[in-house]
């Protein structure tokens, strides 16, 4: 548990020392792979399977550099940004309570978990058309289905940490005299925690994944007083690109959510470091 | 204050019909007011699963168990339980886990509070008090375990091999950490190891149990005077005889379980027996 942990940190914890220089060497050589890679057919004169169809990253750094000048392209980010927190969010607060009721209530998990696991393997994006007949606004919409993505796997990890806490902690505080609040209160909950983090930090990044394809299909949404393309999130950023034909608008998007990703884990992680101290290394 | 366990009859079995597994059967004795009992066995002989009758946590499938003649149905605060493993509670600190049981009634008193402080110090994690239970060593989660059951004054204290797992240095110190705090806060304690050195340490009175299905097998008194020390004990003739006494007896036990169910086994220590004994 504790090892898991270490190693699921490191990349949150990388500001100092070995570990960032690794990093750096690391992301160096996958740049230097890629520019020679899409290169390839002009410097070494045959192409590098699939890296050779993409531009190359000077290229994109320049469409990156020429893209954070236009207010429409924050504009983006800042729609999907909101639709992911949106959903998360919502996920959160009902994912938690839902999923501790069922770990708490063999009567509740009896009659809830089978509607949840049949609704669990469907994926999120088949769920965009129903959505969108559900809910009155687009934006609604596609908040919904970044909803679903996270929803069902925090409510899985919420029901197992739950379950898997030790049953000695529970005899123990029930021969202390502990009432079930207070079991609940000072056991369960405590106890379910790292396990709500986990649940929160792979949530978020599913979120992602599932916002920027939502608002590839939906068509982009409250396109409203910015007007087309440029208001439509980045996942309909990206796939107006690719109708315009911009290749390196592509990857700049592509590249944009992988931070905008990054970000969200690791500040989800740097919260559940703060809420549970007493898995951090002795 | 302190209180008395009376075990009468106790049978237990898991499971039904042809699948029935039999732990404890026809088991019966008692726990002396202000007096430690230690109950030592093969292993897997079934001390757990009485330990875990008299904490309540099961029913027995027949017989009674009484504590001061009121019959047991379920976990008290009347009896605390300290477990093989550390069932510290993993995201409170030292302090916090002390204070659990106060807290659960509602008594975080002053008076509770310098309890607290005076058992930190009597099992020497003063220092400690804010650490969280994985950083602390397997010594000091036992001691703080001890603490956190012992501020809760049960009537009656159980422990179920609670140094178990442990170096031989830091077992040795725990039993004389143990003896002392038995020895300042005196009350009923009920015992369960499988060291026979660590019974005839700790013990007032010791019970050997046969092999599963358990029950008693005998019943000796240990005489030695207080306080003790470890170094010293088995200088007394009355310790070593007492020893080989239990010795002898849970070798017998211990050579049924590994005989069960094998003809060829039950022979061999039949015949092996016979020639050491001629």
């Amino acid at each position: 548990m504790v090892r898991i942990k270490a190693t699921a940190l490191s990349a949150a914890t990388f500001i100092t020392g070995e570990e960032f220089w690794r990093g750096c060497v690391a992301i160096v050589c996958f740049l230097l792979f890629w520019q020679i890679g899409s290169r390839s057919v002009d410097w070494l004169g045959f192409a590098v399977p699939a890296v050779s169809q993409i531009p190359p990253p000077t290229a994109v750094s320049h469409q990156l550099y020429v893209l954070i000048q236009e207010p429409s392209f924050w504009y983006s980010g800042y729609l999907s940004s909101v639709r992911v927190f949106e959903g998360f969010a919502a996920a959160m607060v009902i994912g938690i309570p839902l999923g501790l009721a069922m770990a708490v209530s063999r009567i509740f998990y009896g009659i809830a978990f089978p509607v949840f696991e049949v609704l669990r393997p469907i994926p999120p994006l088949a769920w965009v058309p129903a959505s969108i007949i559900f809910w009155p606004t687009q934006e609604l919409s596609i908040a919904f289905v970044t909803f679903l993505g996270a929803f069902f796997t925090i409510v899985i990890n919420v029901i197992g940490g739950a379950q898997a806490i030790d049953i000695r902690y529970f005899q123990a505080a029930r021969s202390m005299g502990s009432s079930n609040w207070d079991i609940f209160r000072r056991i369960i909950l405590p106890g379910t925690l790292p396990s709500i983090v986990v649940g929160a930090t792979v949530g978020v990044g599913i979120t992602w994944a599932v916002v920027v394809a939502a608002e590839m299909i939906s068509g982009g949404g409250s396109a409203g007083s910015m007007g087309g393309a440029a208001g439509g999130g980045l996942g309909f950023f990206i796939w107006n690109s690719y109708v315009g034909g911009s290749y390196t608008q592509i990857v700049a998007g592509m590249i944009t959510i992988g931070i905008a990703g990054y970000i969200s884990s690791a500040l989800l992680r740097k919260v559940g470091d703060w809420l549970t101290p007493w898995l951090a290394e002795p | 204050m302190s209180s008395e366990i009376t075990v009468n009859g106790v049978c237990k079995s898991y499971g039904v019909g042809n699948f029935a597994k039999t732990v404890v059967q026809d088991c019966s004795f008692t726990v002396p007011r202000n007096k430690l009992t230690v109950m030592v066995g093969p292993s897997g002989c079934g001390k757990t699963t009485l330990i875990r009758l008299l904490a309540g946590f099961e029913r027995p499938t027949s017989g009674k168990i009484t504590i001061d003649d009121k019959l047991v149905t379920g976990p008290g605060v009347d009896r605390m339980v300290v477990f093989q493993e550390t069932a510290l509670f993993p995201w409170m600190s030292t302090y916090d886990n002390i204070m659990y049981g106060p807290r659960a009634r509602g008594e975080d008193t002053p008076e509770m509070r310098d309890l607290a402080e005076t058992l930190l110090q009597k099992v020497g994690l003063s220092a400690f008090r804010h650490k969280y239970p994985s950083q602390l060593s397997g010594g000091m989660q036992r001691r703080a375990e001890l603490a956190r059951s012992m501020i809760n004054r049960p009537s009656v204290m159980m422990l179920d091999e609670p140094f178990r797992g442990l170096d031989a240095m830091t077992k040795r110190l725990m039993q004389e950490y143990y003896s002392k705090l038995y020895d300042d806060f005196r009350r009923t304690t009920f015992f369960v190891t499988t060291d026979i050195d660590e019974a005839i340490f700790l013990a007032d009175r010791v019970l050997i149990m046969t092999n599963i299905p358990t029950r008693v097998r005998t019943v000796i008194d240990v005489k030695l005077p207080r306080p003790r020390k470890v170094e010293a004990i088995f200088e007394s003739d009355e310790a070593n005889a007492i020893k080989m006494q239990a010795l002898s007896l849970l070798h017998e036990e211990a050579m049924k379980s590994f005989s069960h169910g094998s003809k060829a086994a039950a022979d061999f220590i039949d015949a092996y027996s016979k020639r050491v004994g001629g």
